[in-house]
């Protein structure tokens, strides 16, 4: 008894060595994806954020091609810094449509106005109900929903420009 | 050349070590304790090398060297100069030179005053201590480097992070870091003792000053490293659970059993076994705290260099080192008769639930710490936070404080219940008497382990002093009244503890200038608001005019911007009144010309820290006590000789 007693903080502490180590080894995975990926759109109907623009529901994103779905707000830096990336999309034939997040019809006109207008469809999600049902955490989020209305990929933080190719890359494995 | 010059100290350092640790085993070997005398200008000029080396690099801190891309990276011209002097150890590397320094110095100082070691466990003390220090050389000369140039040098630095430009920053880290690192002495006297099989009363007695040293320390940077978060962070919190605040609890935890079992090994001859083993896991839980946190693994506030080579490296020390200890525990432990036997009424009995009770502590946060670590690996994401350590830590924290109360009111060896209950009895009865009372006026309108915690405070805190019950205060032993204070801290910390929990009122206002804000009794009259300049930051500064009848003071609360990094930090307002702190933080602006005010009326949560000062005093009393004589008569001897 007294002998395994001795030996048992170094068994311990091999443990803890043995955890230190695979710790170690594992990839950083700080970015937290939705479990939604794969699966259907959740069910939404939101009203419209832009004076000229329609609102957005979840029927909308199920017209047979795929779409890319832009979670943004015009208080959000990020998502003004991602806005040429955007453009750049919407000239390379994709089509994109948006939520904004806590915001008002003002704001988001004068952010369009600022920072250009890819979209085609913006909706208002005044307390985050679809952004949460979305699984996304934050803005700015982009979501490829494929044409049957299943999220085929999540885009966490904005689109850089060497995103671009893969958000293309994604939207063709969708169709 | 300053950095070439520091960097040449440090290797110099090293190869010091090394000759230190050659010395150690052939000293050891050839059974020649004269090599000691050879081995004592080593350690200590290996101390001094490392203190150079570390003021080389404060010296390039404080010119703004930005050649040198440590200082590029964490420093910035238009720092104050106080920052940028403590800057040198807000970064991993400045940290590392600091640990390898203070182990250099801690070593140096064995070397030089520790006499009354058996000169072969001194041998192999002075040989682990230089064991560790050539792990840590390695660490900050292959891969942490802080004389590393930058070539062109940026015309400035990047800065420091502003939470951490603060006169915290002076103080916390360098006295926690003498305190972890003071623990390798505690290390390596255990592995001196392992090695030369001396585990007994005279080699305790030896090692005792050396950890009451440390954890004086460890105590005293703990308590300004919570006041420090408690008043910068600007919750309103003074312990966060945070990964590496545990780090620092952990070595106390260990620390402070190690202090106590040392006492029953030095007093009475037991716990031999027990006792190399907490000297071995206290220091281990430096390291795996420290380190832990510096691989990236744990998040945390404090997490200053994410780094998988690093991590590696790191990884390999804790192996080898505390590994190494284990592995020679296992096989040399056997071998040491087991101590002198006590009976179960007694003071030992009680240090050893003492020691048990802290171990438990010390297991209930390791498993909190690394559990999310734990279930990464079986592929499940979780955090551990507040509740735990407080549900299941708390209780058992309550109860060793009863049984601090009644240890030293146990006689060594032998003791018979009735007789403790007596002493015992006034304790309790005032126990129970603020029992009622609280109980009383707060049922229901506080928390049961707050109600409890209040409730052992004051029976502990007078339990506390009892010892010195009916002796004459000026002849009773300097030690004995350090215990008392440093129990007593205990109970004052104890105190303050559940008075925040229990009676803290918050409240969270949008106000204009001219309104007034009353809460808890106080009237905050909002003056108004207006920007302000420092050196480095602007900020926006609200002026509150305060008072609860009497006249008002004035609080000012800031919301401050840095350049360099950019970041705003809130800097809290504080007013300490003898019955608790008011605390003011000013939030951001929100619509209609108003301001969010975070405002805390917290009683008596000044006990917290003046509890841990108190410790902390009273270690240094038992310190200056037990050492004293030793002291006079060294002094003695030497003016005889003179």
């Amino acid at each position: 008894m007294r002998r395994i007693l001795i030996w048992l903080p170094l068994l311990l502490f091999a443990a803890f060595i043995g955890l230190f180590a695979s710790g170690l080894f594992q990839p950083d995975d700080r970015i937290i994806q939705s479990r939604l990926v794969g699966q259907p759109l959740p069910d939404f109907d939101l009203p419209a954020a832009a004076s000229d623009q329609p609102g957005l529901g979840s029927r909308d994103m199920a017209g047979g091609k795929p779409r890319l779905l832009n979670i943004f707000a015009s208080w959000c830096v990020p998502c003004a810094v991602e806005a040429p990336q955007l453009m750049a999309l919407k000239r390379a034939g994709v089509a994109i449509d948006a939520i904004a997040i806590r915001d008002a019809r003002s704001d988001v006109d004068a952010f369009l106005a600022r920072n250009g207008n890819p979209y085609q469809r913006i909706g208002l999600d005044a307390r985050s109900a679809v952004q949460i049902a979305l699984g996304s955490s934050g803005v700015p989020e982009s979501f490829i929903i494929d044409g049957r209305g299943r999220i085929a990929y999540q885009h966490i933080g904005d689109i850089r420009a060497d995103d671009v190719p893969t958000i293309l890359a994604r939207l063709e494995d969708a169709r | 050349m300053i950095a070439e010059a520091g960097l040449a100290a440090l290797w110099l350092a090293a190869s010091l070590a090394l000759l230190q640790l050659f010395l150690a085993v052939t000293g050891l070997k050839g059974g020649k304790a004269e090599l000691l005398a050879a081995m004592r200008p080593v350690a200590v000029g290996q101390g001094m090398l490392t203190a150079i080396a570390f003021s080389l690099l404060i010296t390039l801190f404080l010119r703004s060297d930005m050649s040198v891309l440590l200082v590029a990276m964490n420093s910035h011209s238009a720092k104050p100069w106080l920052y940028k002097f403590a800057g040198t150890w807000g970064n991993h590397e400045g940290s590392m030179l600091l640990w390898v320094t203070v182990m250099g110095v801690a070593g140096g100082a064995v070397a030089l005053f520790e006499r009354a070691l058996r000169r072969d466990t001194h041998m192999a003390t002075l040989g682990a201590q230089a064991t560790i220090s050539l792990g840590f050389y390695a660490f900050l000369l292959f891969s942490s480097n802080p004389f590393a140039r930058i070539d062109p040098p940026p015309t400035d630095g990047q800065g420091l992070n502003p939470l951490l430009q603060d006169p915290g920053l002076a103080f916390h880290p360098p006295t926690l870091y003498l305190g972890y690192v003071g623990l390798s002495v505690a290390f390596s006297f255990a592995v001196g003792a392992l090695l030369t099989r001396t585990v007994d009363a005279a080699f305790a007695r030896a090692m005792r000053p050396w950890v009451l040293g440390a954890w004086i320390l460890l105590t005293l940077g703990i308590t300004a490293g919570s006041y420090w978060a408690y008043y910068e962070l600007g919750w309103g919190g003074w312990w966060f659970w945070d990964p590496v605040e545990n780090a620092s609890l952990m070595p106390w935890l260990a620390a402070t059993a190690l202090l106590h079992s040392v006492t029953v090994l030095a007093t009475r001859d037991g716990l031999r076994a027990w006792t190399i083993m907490l000297a071995v896991i206290a220091f281990s839980m430096s390291m795996v705290g420290t380190f832990l946190v510096r691989s990236g693994i744990l998040t945390s506030v404090h997490a200053f260099a994410v780094d998988p080579e690093r991590g590696s490296f790191i990884l390999a020390l804790l192996a080898i080192y505390i590994g190494g200890a284990l592995a020679l525990f296992g096989w040399r432990i056997g071998s040491v008769r087991e101590g002198a036997p006590f009976e179960l009424i007694s003071r030992e009995t009680l240090l050893v639930v003492n020691n048990l009770l802290l171990s438990v502590i010390l297991g209930i946060v390791l498993i909190g710490t690394l559990y999310p670590l734990m279930t990464e690996a079986f592929g499940h994401k979780v955090s551990v936070g507040a509740p735990y350590f407080d549900r299941i830590a708390g209780p058992i924290a309550l109860v060793l404080m009863l049984a601090m109360a009644a240890g030293p009111l146990t006689r060594w060896r032998r003791d018979r219940v009735p007789a403790v209950a007596k002493r015992l009895a006034i304790p309790a009865a005032a126990g129970a008497v603020a029992a009622v009372i609280i109980a009383t006026l707060a049922w229901g309108r506080m928390g049961l382990l707050p109600l409890f915690g209040l409730i052992v405070a004051i029976g502990v805190g007078i339990a506390s002093l009892a010892p010195l019950w009916k002796r004459k205060l000026l002849r009773t032993p300097l030690f004995t009244w350090g215990m008392v204070i440093a129990h007593l801290g205990c109970a004052v910390s104890l105190a303050g503890m559940a008075c925040d929990s229990a009676f803290t009122v918050e409240k969270l206002v949008a106000a204009r200038p001219g309104e007034t804000i009353r809460t808890a009794g106080w009237a905050l009259r909002f003056v108004q608001i207006m920007p302000l300049a420092g050196d480095n930051w602007t900020a926006l500064q609200a002026d509150l005019a305060v008072d609860r009848g009497g006249n008002a003071v004035m609080m000012r609360p800031q919301s401050r911007f840095f350049t360099s990094p950019p970041t705003t930090t809130s800097e809290a307002a504080l007013l300490t009144r003898w019955n608790g702190q008011l605390y003011v933080v000013l939030g951001e602006e929100v619509e209609g010309g108003r301001w969010q005010l975070r405002i805390w009326w917290k009683p008596f949560v000044t006990l917290i820290w003046l509890g841990g000062i108190l410790i902390a005093f009273g270690g240094a009393l038992a310190l200056i006590g037990r050492e004293r004589r030793g002291w006079l008569a060294k002094w003695r001897a030497r003016r005889a000789v003179a």
